[in-house]
Parts: C-alpha cells; sequence; structure tokens
C-alpha cells in the first residue's frame, strides 16, 4: 500500500468536532454518543461494515440527518447551519444526478445553484475543471443516464467539487470503479486535501483505509478507534489496518460474551 | 454532554429567494423535458385529440361549447398534476433532492422553478388546444380567448402544486399515479361538467363547492358566455389561483432538509 505523505503544519481548529453525537431511529441507537474531532486539510476515513451508522454520520454532519442529538459543530457553525451549505460538498452513496440530463448539463445546473452570485465565465470554468478532475471530459455531453455505475459516480462526485468547497464528505466515492480509477481518485483527494481541503471519506474497504491521514472505525453505532492508520497498527500489534479492526472488535465483544457464558 | 442541540439553525442567513436560481431551476425542469420528445408530444397532442375527438361525439355545437370550455381548463390540471408528481417523486427518490436542499436552494426557488417551468408548458398546451377548439372546431366563445388561456394556466398551476403536494405522500410511482384518480376525480365528477353543480344534491354541491376544479369550470364558462370578465369571473380566477398558491405553500412544507 502507497505511503500517506505529510502535509505541512496542521491549522489548529479542527474542521469537525462532535461530542456525545447521538443519532436514534425509533428505537433504534444508529449513533451512539460519538465523540471525536476531524482535523483541517486532512483525508480522514470512515470505516466500517454497512450498516454500522457511516451514512448517518455523514448526514449529520451535512446537516440532512434529522433530530441529531449532542454537539456537532462544523466548520465553526453547529452542523446544517445555512452558512454552511456553500461550504460542504457531499456525495451520497447512490449517484445523485439527473439521469436525462447531459453530464455537462447536470454540472451547469448545479454550479447555477451554488455559484449563483458568480459570472456565467466563472462558472464555466468551474464545470470544465471538475469535469477534469473526475476524468469525464470526453463524456461531457452524454446522458448522464447511460453512463455506466462508475462513470455516475464520478459525475456526483464531480458536483460535489464545484466552488472548492472546504469540507468534502463522500460516502463510499471509489464503489464500483476499477484499480486504476481508484488510484486515480484517491491521487485526486490528496491532492485536495493538500490544498487545503478536508475530507470525510467512508469506505468498507480496508485497504483505502491505509491511504488516509486519519480513521475513524465505527461498528455498530460506536467509535471503536479515532487514531492514524500508523498508531491503530502499532497499538493493536497488527499489519494491516483490516487485522486491527478484527482485534478491536474482538475485543469489544469479549466481555459481552463472558458476561453472557456467566449469567 | 448535556446540551441538546437544535434541530433547526436560525433562519437568519437562509438564503432568500433568488431570480438566478429559480431561472435555473426552471431552464433545468425544462431541459429534462427537451431530453423526453415523446413526453412532449403526449403533453400537447393528447388534449387536442380529446377536443377533436369530443366535438365529433356530440356532434351538436350546443354541447360542445358547454363541455369543451369546461375541458380546457380541465386538462392542463390533469396533465400538469401527472407531470410534477412523478417529477416530484422521482426527485426525492434519486437523492437529487436531498443534494439541493444541501445546497443554498430557497425551497421557494425549487417551487417557482417547478412551475415556471411547467406553467410554460401549460401556456403552450393551452394554446394549441384553445386555438384549436376556438378555431377549426368552433367554440363559440363570447368572451376574448386570452382569458380562457388565462384559467387555463391557472389550473395549470393548480395542478403543479397538488402534484408536489401528493408526491410527498407516495412513496413509488405506482402510487403517485393511483393519486390522480383519488385526488383529481372527485372533482371532475362535482366540477360541474356532468351534471349542473346547482341540480346537485345539496350535499354534494356543498361538497363542490370547496373543490378549487368547480372554480375553474364556472371561470371557463363565464369567459364562454359573457363579453366582458363578469365579477364572477374574478371570483373564480382568484379563487383558482389562491388555492394553487395555498397548495404549493403545502407542497414547500413536505420540503424536509432534514430526513430521518
Amino acid at each position: 500500500m502507497n505511503k500517506v505523505p505529510t502535509p505541512p503544519t496542521p491549522p489548529p481548529p479542527p474542521a469537525l468536532h462532535a461530542d456525545a453525537l447521538t443519532v436514534t431511529r425509533g428505537a433504534r441507537t444508529v449513533l451512539d454518543h460519538l465523540t471525536f474531532t476531524v482535523p483541517k486539510g486532512r483525508v480522514t476515513g470512515l470505516l466500517g461494515p454497512s450498516g454500522c451508522g457511516k451514512s448517518t454520520l455523514m448526514r449529520a454532519v451535512v446537516g440532512t440527518q434529522a433530530r441529531p442529538t449532542g454537539t456537532l459543530t462544523v466548520l465553526g457553525h453547529p452542523a446544517g447551519h445555512p452558512a454552511l451549505r456553500s461550504r460542504i460538498g457531499y456525495v451520497t452513496q447512490a449517484p445523485s444526478v439527473y439521469d436525462d440530463l447531459t453530464v455537462r448539463q447536470n454540472l451547469d445546473y448545479f454550479a447555477a445553484i451554488l455559484l449563483a452570485d458568480r459570472p456565467t465565465a466563472d462558472r464555466r470554468a468551474d464545470t470544465t475543471r471538475v469535469l477534469a478532475e473526475v476524468d469525464l471530459t470526453p463524456h461531457a455531453d452524454a446522458l448522464a443516464g447511460t453512463l455506466s455505475g462508475g462513470q455516475r459516480n464520478r459525475v456526483s462526485l464531480a458536483v460535489a467539487l464545484l466552488g472548492t468547497p472546504e469540507l468534502l464528505v463522500l460516502d463510499e466515492p471509489t464503489v464500483g470503479l476499477d484499480p486504476v480509477l481508484r488510484r486515480d481518485l484517491w491521487h485526486l483527494f490528496h491532492d485536495l486535501a493538500a490544498r487545503g481541503t478536508t475530507l470525510l471519506v467512508s469506505s468498507h474497504v480496508m485497504d483505502e483505509a491505509e491511504r488516509c491521514h486519519r480513521l475513524l472505525l465505527l461498528r455498530d453505532g460506536r467509535l471503536l478507534a479515532d487514531d492514524t492508520p500508523a498508531a491503530l497498527r502499532a497499538r493493536t500489534g497488527t499489519d494491516t489496518v483490516e487485522a486491527a479492526f478484527l482485534r478491536l472488535t474482538d475485543e469489544g465483544r469479549a466481555p459481552a460474551r463472558t458476561q453472557e457464558t456467566l449469567r | 454532554m448535556t446540551t441538546t442541540h437544535p434541530a433547526t439553525p436560525t433562519a437568519t442567513t437562509r438564503p432568500a429567494f433568488s431570480p438566478t436560481r429559480t431561472l435555473a431551476t426552471a431552464a433545468r425542469v425544462l431541459r429534462q423535458l427537451r431530453h423526453d420528445p415523446r413526453t412532449i408530444a403526449l403533453m400537447l397532442l393528447v388534449p387536442c385529440a380529446m377536443l377533436l375527438l369530443l366535438r365529433y361525439v356530440f356532434d351538436s355545437d350546443r354541447a360542445f361549447d358547454t363541455i369543451g370550455a369546461s375541458l380546457l381548463g380541465i386538462f392542463p390540471l390533469i396533465t400538469m398534476f401527472l407531470v410534477t408528481s412523478i417529477a416530484t417523486l422521482r426527485e426525492r427518490a434519486s437523492g437529487t433532492l436531498e443534494r439541493l436542499l444541501a445546497l443554498p436552494l430557497g425551497k421557494a426557488d425549487l417551487i417557482a422553478g417547478y412551475a415556471l417551468a411547467f406553467g410554460a408548458v401549460a401556456v403552450l398546451q393551452s394554446t394549441l388546444a384553445t386555438a384549436l377548439a376556438v378555431w377549426p372546431l368552433g367554440l363559440d366563445v363570447a368572451g376574448s380567448p386570452w382569458l380562457l388561456l388565462l384559467v387555463a394556466l391557472l389550473d395549470a398551476l393548480l395542478g403543479t402544486a397538488l402534484g408536489l403536494f401528493v408526491s410527498a405522500f407516495a412513496a413509488s410511482e405506482f402510487q403517485a399515479v393511483q393519486f390522480m384518480p383519488a385526488v383529481i376525480f372527485p372533482q371532475l365528477l362535482l366540477c360541474g361538467l356532468f351534471t349542473p353543480r346547482s341540480a346537485m344534491h345539496p350535499v354534494l354541491e356543498a361538497v363542490s363547492d370547496v373543490l378549487p376544479l368547480s372554480y375553474a369550470v364556472d371561470g371557463m364558462n363565464q369567459v364562454v358566455h359573457h363579453t366582458d370578465p363578469t365579477s364572477a369571473f374574478l371570483r373564480d380566477a382568484l379563487i383558482v389561483g389562491g388555492c394553487a398558491a395555498l397548495v404549493l405553500a403545502l407542497g414547500a412544507a413536505t420540503l424536509r432538509r432534514r430526513t430521518p
């Protein structure tokens, strides 16, 4: 796995700060008292099996999750604050683009919403830039609905890159991509981080964890770890993040099992 | 931590109504339609075909005058109801609505954008249908055909508003289509198209008094029978427009930035 380059001195205030963040859906606790910070200008990976609460956490950060409790501060504002809407780029797991518009028409529309007060030439330049960044320039005039799943994911990503947001929240952005594209996207993420963008990237592919500066490991709505990949491996005495995750899961489970057998 | 965070932050910095965003939304909706020529053709030609059919089914100028004018008010309502409910449902299901509401887009911008785009289509549809009815088919209109067009436009807005509103309660396109008979048919039966409203059972007449389509049809008939806009016409037009505005506002309330 390739090594993560260390960025220059990190700026002090975190991009994200959560304290006892809790989300319940019906009787189920989806997020259970999460407390963590996400530093600015870094790629923070949010890892865990599907259904562990990754998407809910991301929705809470973006401000589309109803009734979160606890504290969640995003770029100095409470999550969901209207001032954050132009400062966060968000990519949902399923590509949220208009299938009956071309790639460029999709971008033009979202650019008009996001950058309404900028001149048309600026918006054009921005759509051209994001098209190139996700490597879709040759498909600019194709209908989004005719593209492959991976390509539509990248259209969705391109929309999130419009206006160069300070925080990018990407829910499984590399699903369904071939290894070359995956590598290219991770290069892009690191480029963006080097330019000062904060990235929160979820994945359930553990090998992607090694490419993150920091990791949040989530399981059943609880935080298993909040550390760098190297520190995580060292702490658990394992070679890979995947092994570390398994070790931490087993450790978390062990006391519960003992109790059950005692009863 | 003991503080519980307020779910809704202060509304002070909420983006106000923005003409740029509204027009961009309207242009986007029309662009989506343009990639779907079959839908455009159906929206524009079906009302014309129905009028043509109706003219020869009745085969008497008298009956066509009454029913033809009513239908000119009913078509835009039904078409826009269907198109809007499906379009908004798709917007909700595809995640684009969630994405838009996470962007600096006011709900008013989104709704006005939809209303503007479908309103434009309705104008086109009504122009074609009215022109066909008035000239080749000989619909006898005492008043100005422009007033027919105005009522048709208000009906289209009402259809858009109702479609937007019910799409919040439809979990699938199947359900959305089923809302059409549920929401539109009772109004169709009670609007005076089949029996004059004054001849109905008092209970039914009372119900028809609170349904907006009744006023749309009444307004159309006012234009057919009177040379100048009557006060009754004005009242009918205001009621239909007011209902459209009210239901649009209700529809806006169903667009939630935060969902469970």
